[in-house]
C-alpha cells in the first residue's frame, strides 16, 4: 500500500523558511496570507497488507527516523 | 520504433533540424553509415557533432594555442590538462561552462556545473584540491540579476561544501551585455601522483565495460545540442533539459574511483558529462582505436521503460564508465558496494572499431567510431578582425571638483569592485584544512597536502577590454592572471580556458574569437605559460544581442615555499610603497571611464609582453627571496584602487595601517594617474633601508620603480591633503552587495 | 591517547580532524567505517564535520542510525570522551547524545567565516586549559547550525554550566550580532552532564597552525593529550 507522511514543525517552533515564503509571497501581492509553516512530505509504498500492522511500523519509522520529535509533529495517510 | 535491419527511411526535415544538424550533415551521415540512420543512431551522430561535444567551429582555432613546456605531462585532449608540480606529484586541472542551464535553472545548473568539472579532474586519478568560478551576471538593474545571482552562488555552494572540496576563490562581475545570457565557468584544480595519471583510451580488446555512479533517468536529454543553439523568447520551456545533481552520489564516486585508483584495475575511465554515455563510450573508443559494445539493458536506470535514445543520450549527473582489467571486476565491485554507488559491466571493448549497441540481444545500433569523432565537421568560418578603437580625442572629465577620494570612494562600491564577501561566506573555502589565505588576495592558495608547497590559482578576464579589441584581450587576460600568480609569489606554470562568446556563425563575432585566440597565444608564448585544457562555450546570445567577448583564463602556479609568499595587507607602518612598472595614465575602457564618466569606447591599455615578463620575473625574485612580504598587483579601478585594497586587507586582519601617496610630478594629469589601468604593474612595500637596493636591482632588469608613498596611521592621505579614514572605505567597500541582495 | 575517527558516507572532515590529532598532539587515530561493527578500545572517539549522507532528510538524522552510533552511546556511557564536530554535533543530537537540535541557520544560508568563542566552562577534559572567559577565533562553516532546545532544556543548560562556547563579540560579550546562526543563547557548543562529550558547531581541526588560522584548536586537542595519557 502507498502511504503519505507530512511532517511538521511544532507550532512555536520557529520557522526561518516559513517567514521567508511568507515575505515572498505577500512581494507578490498575496497579502491576505499569514502564518506559513513550511514542511516535509514523504511519499513511500509500503509492503504490507494489514492496515493496522502498516500503520504501527509507519509510526515507528516516523519516531526513529522520518521526524525529529524534538521539533516536529508527523501525519499518515494511508492513500490506495 | 523503427526496425533497425529493414528500415531504411530518411528522417523528416524537421526531425532532423531538431536534432541540430544540417541536410549536409545528414548526407554524411547516411554516406558514412551507408544507409539512413535510426532515431537512437541519428541522436548520437546530433551530440556528438552538436559545437558543445565537438568544438566544430573553434578547433581549427584551438589547434594555434600553445600547449608544450617541459612541465607539461598532458595537454589538452583529455578530461583535464596535467603538469608536474615536482616531487613525483602532478596537478590536474580545467575549466569549464555552464552557461544556459545556469540560466533556465540557476541553482541546478550552477551545482550541476561544478558536478561536472570535479569528475574531470578524479577521472584522471586526482583527488580535487580546490574549486574556483569565474561569474558574469547581467545589470544590477535587470529583473532577472538578483535571483539569478542567489540561486547560482546557492547552487556552487550547494555542490562544493557537500562534496567537501573547498571553493578558494574566483570573480563575480555585473554588465548588461551579459542580461540574457550569464556566465558560470567553473574550475577545479586537483594532485595525483605523477605515475599514476589515468586515462580514457581504451586500448584493449576484450576488456569489460563498467558504470558506476548514479542511474540513468531523462534528465538533461539533449542538454548538448541547447548548449549550441541560442535562447529565443521559448527558453523558459526549455526547462526539462536541466539536469539535477546530487553531490553526496559524487562524493561516494569520488572516494569509490580514488580508492579503487589505488589498485591497478583501472585500464581507462570517463566520466559521463556532455552527452552522457555516448560521448564518453565514443571516446574511449576512438582514443583507444577500438570499438565498443554495450548492453543497454545491463545499464542501470531509474526510469521505467528508458527507450535505447533516451539511455544514450541521457545526462545524469555522477556517472563514471570504465574499462577494466579482466580478473578485477570481484574487487572492483566489492568497493563500489562498500561505497552504495551502482556497479554494472555493460558492455565489453572490441576490435570492430565501430560502436554497437544490444538490447534484448538484438542489435539496436551500429556505428563505425571515426565518423563520430574524426569526421565531425570541422568548420572554417568566416570572421571579421576588429580594428584597435583610436583614442578618444579629448576624454572629458567632467568631475574635476570631485574629490579623488570621493571617485574612489563610488568606484570602490561599484558592483564589479566591491567587497564579494556576500558570494563567498556561502563557500566552505577551509575544509581539506590545506587553504592559505581567505578569498580575496590577488591569487587563491592551496597548500599541497603533507608539504610546504603550495598551489597558486587565479581566474580572470576582463571583457570589456576584449570588447573594445579581442586581440589585446585576450593577451590581457592570460597576462593578468600570470600577474595574480607572481604578485603571491608563484611560479605560473600552465592555464585552462573557459572561452565564452555569442554566435559564431556571425563574422564579427568569429573574429573576436580569432582576435581573443591570437591573443592569448601571444602572451602564453612570451610568459612560456602554455594552455592545457579548456572550454569553448558559443551562441551566448538572446535575440540577436551577444555578450561581450570573454575568455576567462584559470592559471595555475606553483610556489615552493609557503613561508615566501606575498599578502595584500599593508603589514607595518613606516614602509615605502614602491610602484613597479609603467604609468602612462590610460583611462580609457577603465572602471573610471565606464562607471565615472559612463563611457566604453576608446581603446584598451595596451600590454607590452616583454616587459610584463621582465616586470613579473623581477617582482617574484623579490617575494621568494623573502625581501617582500607585501604585494598588489594593479587591475580594475587602477593604482588609488590598489593600495585602498592594500589598506582594507590590513584592517580585516586587525591592523589599521594607512598610506601618504605623493601627487604624480610627470604631466599625467591625477586621474588618470590613479585611476589608470596601465598593465604589467604592482605595488610593494619594503623597509626604507631596503628601498635603494631594490630600486638599483629594477634598474639593472630594465624594470621601472618609483616610489610614490610610505604607510602610516588609520587614513589614507594624499599630499595634495586630501584625507579619508580606512573604516570610511570600508564601510562603502563592503556595504553594497548585502543591500543589494536585500540582506 | 588512542582515538578513533568515524567515517560516514559523506563525512568530509575526517581527514581534516585526523591530521590535526597527528600534528598537534602526535596522536595516531584509527579510521572507522560507520558499516563495521567493532569500535575498537579508545579513550576518545569523534564525530568529524561534513555532510554525511548529504544532510538529506536533516543533518544527521540518518547518520545516527547507523549500526556503528549503538557502540559509540555504549561507549560513552562507560566514560569513553566523544568529540563531535559540526554534522558531528548534528549526528549527536539526533541519537540523543546531547539535547536539542542543530536547526537551519536563521539567514537561510551557508556561512564560513571565523568566529570569536567565549570559553564558558572549563570543567571538562575538552577546555581544561582554556581560562574561563577566554575570547577564541575559531571558523564555522554551516548551514544548519542553529542551536534550540525547548525552554526547560535551555535551562538546565544554562544552570549546570554545560554550555562550553558562546559566540561572543571581541569583549566577550554574547550580543545578537555576533551570533552568526540565530543559536538560542548564543550557544556554540555544550557538554552533556558527565562532561565527556562536547557537541560543537566551529571546527578546532581547523586552527592548530599558524599559518593556517591559529592556534585555538590545537589547546583543545593538548587538554585531551594531557587528561587522557
Amino acid at each position: 500500500m502507498k502511504a503519505r507522511i507530512i511532517i511538521s514543525l511544532k507550532a512555536g517552533v520557529l520557522d526561518p523558511q516559513g517567514k521567508a515564503i511568507q515575505t515572498s509571497l505577500h512581494d507578490l501581492d498575496f497579502h491576505t496570507v499569514n502564518n506559513v509553516r513550511q514542511g516535509k512530505c514523504i511519499e513511500l509504498n509500503i509492503d504490507e497488507e494489514n492496515e493496522e500492522l502498516a500503520l504501527k511500523n509507519l509510526r515507528r519509522m516516523c519516531e526513529k527516523l522520518l521526524a525529529n520529535t524534538v521539533i516536529e509533529d508527523y501525519s499518515i495517510e494511508i492513500l490506495d | 520504433m523503427q526496425n533497425f535491419k529493414t528500415s531504411n527511411i530518411r528522417a523528416e526535415a524537421e526531425i532532423i533540424a531538431a536534432h541540430g544538424l544540417s541536410e549536409q550533415e545528414y548526407n554524411l551521415i547516411v554516406k558514412r553509415l551507408g544507409r539512413n540512420p535510426n532515431i537512437t543512431e541519428l541522436g548520437i551522430f546530433s551530440v556528438m557533432w552538436s559545437e558543445h561535444c565537438s568544438y566544430k567551429s573553434s578547433k581549427i582555432w584551438l589547434k594555434t594555442l600553445p600547449v608544450d613546456a617541459p612541465w607539461v605531462i598532458c595537454g589538452p585532449g583529455e578530461n583535464a590538462g596535467v603538469i608536474d608540480i615536482g616531487d613525483e606529484q602532478a596537478a590536474v586541472f580545467k575549466m569549464e561552462s555552464h552557461n544556459h542551464p545556469s540560466f533556465i535553472e540557476p541553482y541546478q545548473g550552477a551545482a550541476t556545473g561544478v558536478g561536472g568539472i570535479l569528475r574531470d579532474i578524479f577521472t584522471m586519478g586526482a583527488r580535487p584540491i580546490a574549486n574556483m568560478n569565474s561569474l558574469r551576471f547581467g545589470d544590477i538593474t535587470h529583473h532577472k540579476t538578483r535571483h539569478l545571482v542567489s540561486g547560482v552562488v546557492s547552487g556552487i555552494g550547494g555542490y562544493g561544501n557537500c562534496i567537501g572540496i573547498p571553493t578558494i576563490g574566483g570573480e563575480c562581475n555585473f554588465h548588461q551585455a551579459y542580461d540574457g545570457n550569464i556566465l558560470v565557468n567553473a574550475m577545479t584544480v586537483g594532485i595525483a601522483d605523477k605515475q599514476k595519471i589515468f586515462y580514457s583510451a581504451a586500448a584493449a580488446v576484450g576488456f569489460p565495460v563498467v558504470y558506476v555512479g548514479s542511474k540513468t533517468g531523462r534528465d538533461g536529454i539533449h542538454g548538448a545540442t541547447m548548449a549550441s543553439s541560442e535562447f529565443g523568447h521559448d527558453s523558459e520551456e526549455k526547462r526539462p533539459t536541466v539536469q539535477v545533481g546530487d553531490p553526496f552520489t559524487e562524493k561516494l564516486v569520488l572516494e569509490a574511483c580514488l580508492e579503487l585508483m589505488e589498485t591497478d584495475a583501472i585500464l581507462a575511465i570517463q566520466d559521463m558529462g556532455a552527452a552522457g554515455l555516448t560521448c564518453s563510450s565514443v571516446e574511449m573508443a576512438s582514443k583507444g582505436n577500438t570499438g565498443i559494445e554495450l548492453h543497454l539493458d545491463c545499464i542501470p536506470t531509474r526510469e521505467p521503460g528508458m527507450t535505447p535514445y533516451e539511455i544514450m543520450l541521457s545526462e545524469s549527473q555522477e556517472r563514471m564508465l570504465m574499462v577494466l582489467k579482466p580478473g578485477s571486476e570481484t574487487n572492483a565491485r566489492k568497493i563500489f558496494n562498500k561505497w552504495q554507488v551502482d556497479f554494472e559491466i555493460v558492455g565489453k571493448i572490441t576490435n570492430t572499431k565501430r560502436m554497437v549497441l544490444k538490447q534484448n540481444d538484438s542489435i539496436i545500433g551500429d556505428i563505425p567510431i571515426s565518423p563520430l569523432v574524426d569526421d565531425a565537421p570541422i568548420l572554417e568560418r568566416p570572421y571579421q578582425l576588429q580594428e584597435i578603437p583610436k583614442p578618444i580625442l579629448k576624454l572629458e572629465f567632467d568631475k574635476d571638483n570631485e574629490s579623488l577620494f570621493g571617485t574612489l570612494t563610488k568606484l570602490i562600491s561599484s558592483p564589479n569592485l566591491c567587497s564579494k564577501r556576500w558570494i563567498w561566506e556561502q563557500y566552505d573555502h577551509m575544509v581539506m584544512a590545506d587553504t592559505i589565505a581567505q578569498p580575496g588576495e590577488d591569487a587563491s592558495i592551496v597548500r599541497i597536502h603533507g608539504t610546504n608547497k603550495a598551489l597558486a590559482i587565479a581566474t580572470d578576464c576582463t571583457p570589456r577590454y576584449c570588447a573594445s579589441h579581442p586581440e589585446t584581450g585576450g593577451a590581457q587576460a592570460v597576462a593578468e592572471t600570470w600577474r595574480n600568480l607572481t604578485a603571491v609569489g608563484a611560479t605560473p606554470l600552465a592555464i585552462t580556458d573557459c572561452l565564452n562568446f555569442g554566435n559564431p556563425e556571425r563574422p564579427d563575432i568569429m573574429g573576436q574569437f580569432v582576435g581573443c585566440i591570437k591573443g592569448m597565444s601571444q602572451a602564453c608564448q612570451s610568459l612560456n605559460y602554455p594552455v592545457v585544457s579548456g572550454n569553448v562555450s558559443f551562441y551566448n546570445e538572446t535575440n540577436g544581442e551577444s555578450i561581450m567577448p570573454t575568455p576567462t583564463i584559470g592559471g595555475v602556479g606553483l610556489i615552493s615555499d609557503i613561508d615566501n609568499i606575498a599578502k595584500t595587507s599593508f603589514a607595518k607602518t613606516d614602509e615605502q610603497i614602491i610602484l613597479i612598472g609603467e604609468t602612462r595614465g590610460h583611462l580609457h575602457t577603465s572602471m573610471y571611464a565606464n562607471e565615472i564618466l559612463g563611457r566604453e569606447d576608446g581603446p584598451p591599455p595596451p600590454i607590452n609582453l616583454d616587459q610584463e615578463r621582465k616586470n613579473g620575473n623581477f617582482v617574484r625574485s623579490l617575494i621568494q627571496n623573502g625581501n617582500i612580504k607585501t604585494c598588489h598587483d594593479i587591475s580594475d579601478g587602477g593604482l588609488l584602487v590598489a593600495i585602498a585594497e592594500m589598506s582594507l586587507a590590513a584592517l580585516k586582519e586587525g591592523r589599521q595601517i594607512g598610506a601618504t601617496i605623493y601627487m604624480p610630478t610627470d604631466n599625467i594629469p591625477p586621474v588618470n594617474w590613479f585611476f589608470g589601468e596601465d598593465q604589467s604593474r604592482y605595488i610593494v612595500c619594503a623597509n626604507t633601508d631596503k628601498t635603494d637596493n631594490l630600486i638599483e636591482e629594477a634598474e639593472k632588469q630594465s624594470v621601472s620603480t618609483r616610489v610614490i608613498g610610505f604607510t602610516d596611521s588609520s587614513t589614507l592621505t594624499l599630499r595634495n591633503s586630501d584625507a579619508i579614514s580606512i573604516d570610511e572605505i570600508m564601510q562603502a567597500y563592503e556595504s553594497w552587495f548585502p543591500a543589494f541582495m536585500k540582506d | 591517547m588512542k582515538a578513533a575517527i568515524i567515517v560516514f558516507p559523506g563525512s568530509n572532515c575526517d581527514r581534516d580532524i585526523k591530521v590535526a590529532l597527528e600534528c598537534s598532539i602526535g596522536a595516531k587515530p584509527e579510521m572507522v567505517w560507520h558499516g563495521d561493527s567493532g569500535l575498537p578500545k579508545c579513550d576518545l572517539i569523534v564525530l568529524p564535520g561534513g555532510f554525511s549522507y548529504g544532510d538529506y532528510l536533516r543533518s544527521g538524522a540518518m547518520a545516527a542510525n547507523s549500526p556503528i552510533m549503538r557502540e559509540v552511546i555504549e561507549a560513552t556511557r562507560r566514560g569513553t570522551r566523544l568529540l563531535a564536530i559540526c554534522n558531528g554535533f548534528q549526528i549527536a543530537t539526533e541519537a540523543g547524545l546531547l539535547p536539542g537540535i542543530l536547526m537551519p541557520n536563521a539567514s537561510l544560508k551557508f556561512i564560513c567565516r571565523n568566529v570569536l568563542l567565549k570559553v564558558e566552562s572549563v570543567k571538562s577534559d575538552f577546555t581544561i586549559n582554556y581560562s574561563k572567559g577566554d575570547v577564541i577565533t575559531m571558523p564555522i562553516a554551516h548551514r544548519d547550525g542553529n542551536y534550540f532546545a525547548p525552554p526547560k532544556e535551555l535551562e538546565y543548560l544554562e544552570q549546570n554550566n554545560l554550555v562550553a562556547f558562546r559566540y561572543c563579540d571581541s569583549t566577550g560579550r554574547p550580543t545578537t550580532k555576533a551570533n552568526p546562526n540565530g543559536s538560542a543563547g548564543n550557544i556554540a557548543g555544550i557538554l552533556n552532564e558527565e562532561k565527556n562529550i562536547l557537541g560543537m558547531m566551529p571546527h578546532p581541526e581547523r586552527v592548530v597552525d599558524s599559518r593556517l588560522g591559529g592556534l585555538d584548536g590545537k589547546v583543545m586537542f593538548e587538554c585531551l593529550l594531557q587528561q587522557l595519557s
